[in-house]
């Protein structure tokens, strides 16, 4: 007895001794995986920065109220400002907007809500479905200017629109649908179903769950889509290039040709010797998508205040 | 099988005559033949995996959000087939507080506002005084009068709770089931959804399924013994008043369950 205890406390000695031996290679280790994640994240924050830095230190040295007033001269020489191509870009976002949020909300609605409990007793819809799904990843995945193309093709000239914000517009919309539709669909996922049970068994119709429960607890997931695809029209250019034209006047109707302040910069940057234009364009590009980026989050958390589970 | 068809000197208020459920094809639940009496509290009790949740959702038709369910026999709510009513009226009828406390993302007023208003309420004077009157139904009110406009998810886990009760109080149901109310509550909070239990027993009639036995013996007047073997298929072994199933249960695998001895 006595003898099995002693060897058992020695064993738990030399345990007790091991641990601490590896207790530092252990921390050791820790230390040297935490420095190199920190260094990871310092140097992406800094590449970002400089990219940001020398835009904005290069750009705002031609940036006064007269560049953002006037509009660009045209031609060669690259002079003038950038005034009706910021307009233009809003019109553009604005547009595409219109087209593509009901579509793709529209779309994923269904999916989520709707065509899986169909799905289940249907085959033809539950293919219907897995088709429509397949198509939407290999959309995200396209090449821009394949959408453009397709605009050029089909709006542009088999429609007439011609080079238009219309055309430019729908052809955007083509780009989008699949980021709307993807991101909200993984909102809607999100959703507990424990609130989806709660709604309906107070009597609550399927449809007034959806808008009055669902949809309100979806919404910052669906509007971070909607940023990210306000994000992409901003900085196409392939796309606008082929459908858009590139007039640098002032749009007065969706039937107009325009140039958006990307478009603009790539005029600028390839055709004209005023390469201080094209990056004060890139300062000002990057300040509107800062914008629209905090405008949009804001009206986010109006919409969604209580969400957050505070005031 | 035991006796099932006890005759309560209540008035039955929900009642299934051999209640079979499948999912598919498998058998969930077996021939289950209860009359539950209005305005008493009925818990339902037995082991994990014995239907209980499932037959519970029997009453406001929660399961027809499972795709692939069929049942045979009836079920019935003061003489009516429940599959025969619509469902939405059914569910303003038949109120539900789930396990988990899941008060929507909104305001405590328009989180006990929302039945009322998907029902096609307007008057907000009305909708005032239902909100009112639920959360004091609730034993809220006096916590929470001064900020009805805040997240009901500020709120603890225990008054999240009870503002799913007063959710429920508030479309004016006759029956309130209840699935595990107080499963992620702490001993004081169990205790005044306990308290509140018994009070709402006067008004409504209330169905509740718990795992604790300490619970069912509590808060109940009737008990209902769910039991299930190998086969996974739940049925009703016994039910009789709560004292009765407590000191004289009928059958063994009663007396194995409340003395502990499984599940």
């Amino acid at each position: 007895m006595a003898q099995v205890s002693s060897s058992l406390k020695s064993e738990n000695d030399a345990m007790r001794l091991r641990r601490a031996d590896n207790l530092k290679a252990r921390k050791l280790n820790q230390n040297i995986w935490y420095v190199l994640l920190w260094i990871g994240s310092l140097v992406t924050v800094a590449i970002l920065l400089a990219v940001i830095g020398y835009v904005m230190a290069e750009g705002l040295k031609v940036v006064n109220w007269e560049f953002l007033t006037t509009p660009p001269r045209g031609g060669l020489s690259g002079e003038g400002g950038i005034s009706t191509t910021i307009v233009t870009t809003l019109y553009l976002v604005g547009l595409t907007l219109v087209f593509a949020t009901p579509l793709g909300l529209g779309a994923a609605i269904f999916l989520v809500e709707y065509a899986g409990d169909q799905s289940i007793n249907n085959k033809f819809i539950a293919g219907l479905i897995q088709f429509a799904h397949f198509g939407v990843e290999t959309l995200a995945g396209i090449p821009s200017i394949i959408f453009g193309l397709f605009g050029y093709a089909l709006f542009v000239s088999t429609l007439s629109l011609g080079w238009s914000l219309l055309s430019a517009s729908l052809a955007g919309a083509c780009l989008i649908l699949p980021t709307i539709i993807r991101t909200t669909e993984e909102a809607l996922l999100t959703v507990p179903r424990d609130l989806r049970q709660g709604s309906l068994a107070l009597g609550a119709t399927k449809w007034q769950t959806l808008t009055k429960v669902v949809l309100p607890a979806a919404m910052p997931g669906i509007v971070t889509g909607v940023i990210l695809s306000v994000g992409r029209i901003i900085s196409e250019t392939a796309v606008f290039f082929v459908t858009l034209g590139g007039s640098y006047r002032m749009p007065t109707s969706i039937m107009d040709s325009g140039r958006t302040m990307a478009l603009h910069l790539y005029y600028l940057a390839m055709d004209t010797r005023a390469f201080d234009k094209a990056m004060g364009t890139a300062a000002i590009l990057i300040i509107t998508i800062i914008i629209i980026n905090l405008v949009i989050d804001q009206i986010s958390r109006r919409l969604t205040r209580g969400v957050r589970g505070m005031q | 099988m035991t006796d099932h068809d006890l005759e309560t000197p209540f008035k039955t208020k929900l009642e299934t005559k051999d209640y079979s459920l499948y999912y598919g094809k498998f058998k969930a639940l077996n021939e289950i033949s209860i009359k539950i009496p209005e305005k008493q509290v009925t818990a339902l009790i037995g082991p994990s995996g014995c239907g209980k949740s499932t037959f519970l959702r029997t009453f406001n038709r929660m399961n027809d959000l499972i795709p692939g369910v069929s049942v045979t026999g009836s079920a019935l709510m003061d003489g009516m087939d429940i599959f025969g009513l619509d469902v939405v009226n059914l569910r303003q009828n038949v109120g539900m507080v789930f396990q988990k406390p899941n008060p929507f993302p909104k305001s405590i007023f328009d989180n006990v506002a929302y039945g009322p208003r998907v029902n096609g309420l307007r008057d907000r004077e009305r909708i005032h005084e239902i909100v009112e009157r639920s959360l004091r139904g609730a034993a809220l009110w006096d916590e929470v009068k001064d900020d009805l406009n805040k997240s009901g998810l500020a709120l603890s886990g225990g008054q999240q709770q009870r503002l799913c009760i007063a959710r429920a109080l508030a479309v004016q149901p006759t029956v309130i089931l209840m699935d595990e109310p107080a499963a992620s509550l702490d001993p004081i909070a169990t205790l005044r959804i306990e308290e509140l239990i018994h009070r709402l027993a006067e008004n409504y009639t209330i169905v509740i399924v718990t795992h604790n036995m300490q619970q069912a013996g509590r808060v109940s007047d009737y008990t209902a013994f769910f039991y299930t073997d190998e086969t996974r298929t739940g049925q009703l072994v016994e039910f009789d008043r709560t004292h009765v199933i407590f000191t004289r249960p009928k059958d063994p695998r009663t007396e194995q369950y409340i003395t502990g001895r499984f599940g």
